[in-house]
């Protein structure tokens, strides 16, 4: 993976700034010994590592503000990092840079029910806030599988989703404001208890910007009381093809469940080996569908989808009886990629988002190209929003299997661009996908995206090298090239 | 379905872009133009007009998605999507009638670029919530497109966000990607009679904080609701608060009554069917209770739902005003009788600020517009970084001049 060019003369001064973010923040919350930095040398996409200069850990919004007014009097570039979750490689250090880790901001600052917000800090996990709300019958919606663990600004920052997105919403649909600060140190406010932006919706454009824009200080998050009831349902089909087709149906039929999930085989054994959830193990897809609402509407519903499925070719089928069942049915699910993480030693999890009806045809060229390259993949997606996981299995020790997984991957998503889908569903792009940007984007549509950043920050020191290919300084990509009164190429088509 | 006149349009648009950059010569952005008065008065002399770029292109119901051209009346949408019992589930308010116009001509690229939303905003977001994929030109007259075709997507920067309320400040968006969902096939409406503002607000609020999915909660004091075309809401002899339910039969009545129950301890409660219900918040989407004097500037103002009473409050104090909620309390509407009394426009201004809000100038004579902020005076730190986001769609100001701010 191409990182952009380390600056010698920053990196040359290291032990200079070291000193300089030490007179900032107090002794601990400064890390520069080699061994304590290994801890942050890479997230989730284990695959790519470096360390930085420095990992530096403030508490309050004033040091981080102090932190990035001095990164930019230095020229130091700065990632920041959440609880290092990522699948995308969005927190991957730069040598030439600092880490700024947001773990200390760890309190739940303001629960308003009357209001149905609650206002935290941006290193709360995910799951934190909706047990902070629990006893009041209330939770946060967006729920990603790395919910125990994941930071809400981390959250916010990738445009996280969850298995009840569908019906829910993502991060970006469930937010109302947030506390910016830019890399020139100053605090923006943006959003707050109303729903309504004033002026241009800044809050929208920084949710899933991946810590390009900003350091998210503080997040205010909308709450929901908890259905009355949410039973699940397990529906067993002997193809993809007949799974996929119910999805169709259900979704035909005006029901947008609280949450659809899809296995292919070699994800149910592999969930089911590890978790036990009761899955049937002799059937090709799995369909995991969630109805929540008042008592009538679930278990009237519930007649509806089996219905639809046993027309769609069900071979079994089977809802939830009580709670308890409820939770070990999507218990195997949430547990899908440790699973695979028992029977191999590594996995690359890609995040590719399909039009639905594309589903069988996609899964067909996987497996051929699951055989091209010799290695195994499982599938777990999000079928009602056609949000894929292939989870494709190698071994980072067996020489060239890394790059042959890579291989893989960028063909899996390709295939999703050109069924007319996009690359990430809700990973992000970091570095894993950077590359691939141009399937889906021109140059234009990517120079239009990178304007916003400079707008955000002009020298381009936060977290580059992630998201966009090929950095363009913001001079260049300003310009408006207008020659004799004539725009060049005026008779391209566009469109 | 128009297929391929839309991109002979969108040629136009993006030459008649490129030449406005090269004349410097600013163009006014309109689609219908049903809501030209909405915003400051554009400095241009020409018009940009995308009412031509028409069609629905795609529409795959069982994929919740419809593509159409910018231009494309929403009303045919609305009538695509009805034929397949969906629709656009943050529920496009009409405005025509506020600004004296026709209802039923606004475009769909004029409902994002406004980013409007009705009554179920509280439930379902607002048009943003809703827009996946756009292809626009910028103000730099360059072609660019974001988002997508599917409904889960976080590939690059969310620009249908930025563009969602910029009021074609920074690109004319020249076709429109929006996710469509299941309509709800019954309403029901819990009204609640006689409440006073705050005491409404407290019920709206208790029925928000319920399991019962509201997807509407609005109050009408007894002087809009004395007006109200809906019979039961006329007679109500007072004030009217009412939560609406939407969904399948027998989910609604299960609601409705659990409704009822927790509602009767704030009031007398009464309850609307499906075609009642329709109506009704037909007539709220559409604020059209202030649709009959189009002289009066209106106010509509966006808070914490807690806020809403004691602002309203706060401004009946200074003289008289119609005004309603909805949002829970989080949005109040606000009607002054006149406008020369400029004060109290300063005073609704900082009253939203006071209240953790902002107000907007929903409608007024170009003189107030041009006088008065029409958008909520942004922080100096929000208005530098507005300048720099204007200035990387449109850095020669040929779009939309003067819009949402004095300054571009
Ligand atoms: C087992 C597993 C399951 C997962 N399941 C899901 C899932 O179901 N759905 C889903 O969406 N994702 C999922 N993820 C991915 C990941 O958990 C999410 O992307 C999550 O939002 C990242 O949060 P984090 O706190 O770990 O952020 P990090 O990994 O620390 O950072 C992610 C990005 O956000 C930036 N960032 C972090 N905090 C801030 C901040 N305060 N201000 C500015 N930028 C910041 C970083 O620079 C980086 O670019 C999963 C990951 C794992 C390991």
């Amino acid at each position: 993976m191409q990182m952009p060019e380390p600056d010698r003369s920053v990196q040359d001064r290291a032990p200079e700034i070291v000193r300089g973010l030490r007179s900032i923040l107090a002794g601990e919350a400064v890390i520069a010994g080699e061994a304590e930095l290994r801890a942050y040398e890479c997230d989730g996409l284990t695959a790519y590592k470096a360390l930085p200069m420095a990992v530096v850990l403030p508490s309050t919004t004033e040091e981080v503000a102090r932190v990035l007014r001095f990164c930019k009097s230095q020229g130091v570039k700065v990632v920041p990092r959440g609880a290092g979750t990522s699948l995308s490689g969005g927190t991957l250090p730069l040598v030439d840079g600092i880490v700024l880790g947001l773990g200390k901001f760890n309190s739940v600052l303001e629960i308003d029910f009357e209001n149905r917000c609650a206002v935290v800090q941006p290193g709360v996990t995910n799951l934190a806030i909706s047990q902070a709300v629990d006893h009041a019958g209330f939770y946060y919606a967006p729920d990603p599988s790395s919910q125990i663990a994941c930071s809400i600004g981390g959250n916010v920052a990738e445009n996280a989703g969850g298995v009840h997105c569908l019906k829910y919403g993502v991060t970006t649909n469930n937010l109302l404001g947030v506390e910016l600060v830019t890399m020139e140190g100053e605090v923006l406010r943006i959003g707050g208890k109303g729903l309504d932006a004033e002026g241009y919706d800044l809050l929208g454009i920084v949710t899933g910007s991946e810590g390009l824009l900003g350091v998210i200080t503080e997040v205010t998050v909308r709450i929901l009381r908890k259905p009355e009831t949410a039973r699940a349902v397990l529906i067993g089909f002997p193809s993809n093809e007949q799974a996929g087709d119910c999805v169709a149906k259900v979704i035909g039929a005006g029901i947008i469940p609280g949450g659809m999930e899809m296995m292919d085989k070699p994800a149910i054994r592999a969930t089911e080996d590890f978790v036990h959830a009761g899955y049937p193990l002799d059937v090709e897809a799995l369909l995991i569908v969630e109805l929540d609402g008042p008592k009538a509407e679930v278990d009237h519903l519930i007649e509806t989808v089996a219905t639809i499925a046993a027309a769609c070719g069900a071979v079994y089928t089977r809802a939830s009886e009580n709670e308890d069942e409820r939770l070990t049915f999507w218990a195997g699910r949430k547990a899908a990629f440790p699973a695979i993480g028992r029977i191999s030693p590594d996995y690359f999890c890609m995040d590719g988002t399909i039009p639905r009806h594309r589903l069988p045809e996609v899964l067909t060229r996987m497996a051929e190209l699951s055989a091209k390259y010799g290695l195994r993949v499982a599938n777990v997606f999000h079928a009602g929003d056609g949000n894929l996981h292939p989870l494709i299995l190698y071994d980072a020790n067996a020489p060239g299997e890394l790059e042959k997984a890579e291989e893989f991957g960028a063909d899996i998503l390709r295939l999703c661009v050109e069924v007319g889908g996009v690359l990430t569903g809700e990973h992000g792009v970091g570095v894993e996908k950077r590359d691939l940007m141009p399937a889906m984007f021109s140059e234009e549509d990517l120079k239009q995206q990178q304007r916003v950043k400079c707008a955000f920050d002009p020298e381009g020191l936060l977290n580059p090298g992630k998201v966009f290919p090929v950095l363009h300084r913001c001079a260049e990509l300003g310009r408006m090239h207008i020659h004799r009164g004539q725009m060049p190429f005026p008779d391209l088509p566009r469109f | 379905m128009a297929e391929g006149r839309p991109n002979e349009e969108a040629e136009r648009v993006l030459a008649a872009i490129r030449q406005a950059v090269v004349q410097e010569a600013p163009l006014e952005v309109v689609g219908a133009g049903t809501k030209r008065g909405l915003g400051r008065p554009v400095d241009s002399a020409d018009r940009l007009d995308l009412s031509g770029l028409t069609g629905i292109d795609l529409y795959e119901p069982e994929e919740l998605v419809l593509r159409a051209g910018a231009g494309t009346p929403l009303a045919e949408i609305e009538a695509a999507a009805a034929e397949n019992r969906q629709h656009l589930a943050f529920e496009p308010p009409d405005f025509g009638p506020l600004y004296g116009g026709e209802a039923g001509r606004q475009t769909i690229g004029g409902v994002i670029a406004c980013n409007l939303a009705g009554p179920r905003r509280i439930q379902a977001g607002a048009a943003r919530d809703h827009f996946l994929g756009v292809e626009a030109v910028s103000g730099r007259g360059e072609a660019f497109k974001a988002g997508g075709r599917v409904v889960k997507n976080v590939t690059g920067y969310d620009l249908c966000k930025l563009l969602a309320g910029s009021h074609g400040t920074l690109a004319a968006m020249t076709r429109i990607t929006v996710k469509i969902l299941p309509a709800p096939g019954k309403i029901r409406t819990v009204m609640v009679l006689g409440l006073d503002d705050e005491a409404a607000g407290a019920a709206m609020r208790a029925a928000m904080g319920s399991p019962y999915e509201v997807s509407g909660a609005a109050h009408l004091p007894a002087a809009i609701a004395a007006e109200n075309p809906v019979d039961m809401v006329r007679d109500a002899d007072g004030a009217a608060t009412l939560v609406r339910v939407e969904g399948p039969g027998p989910s609604v009545e299960a609601r409705a009554a659990s409704l009822h129950a927790l509602l009767s301890e704030h009031g007398r409660t009464e309850e609307l069917h499906s075609s009642r219900s329709g109506a009704l918040w037909r007539h709220l989407r559409d604020a059209a209770p202030f649709a009959a004097e189009t002289g009066r500037p209106l106010w509509r103002v966006s808070v914490p739902p807690t806020a809403g009473a004691a602002l309203a409050a706060r401004i009946a104090a200074s003289g008289p005003v119609r005004h309603c909620f909805d949002w829970a309390g989080g949005l109040v509407w606000l009607e002054l009788p006149d406008e020369s009394d400029r004060a109290r426009a300063t005073l609704v201004r900082a009253a939203a600020a006071d209240a953790g809000g902002h107000a907007l100038l929903l409608r007024g004579s170009v003189e107030l517009r041009a006088e008065l902020p029409v958008f909520q005076p942004p922080s100096p730190g929000r208005a530098a970084l507005t300048a720099r986001i204007k200035d990387a769609f449109d850095p020669r100001g040929i779009l939309n001049p003067g819009r949402m701010y004095p300054e571009g």
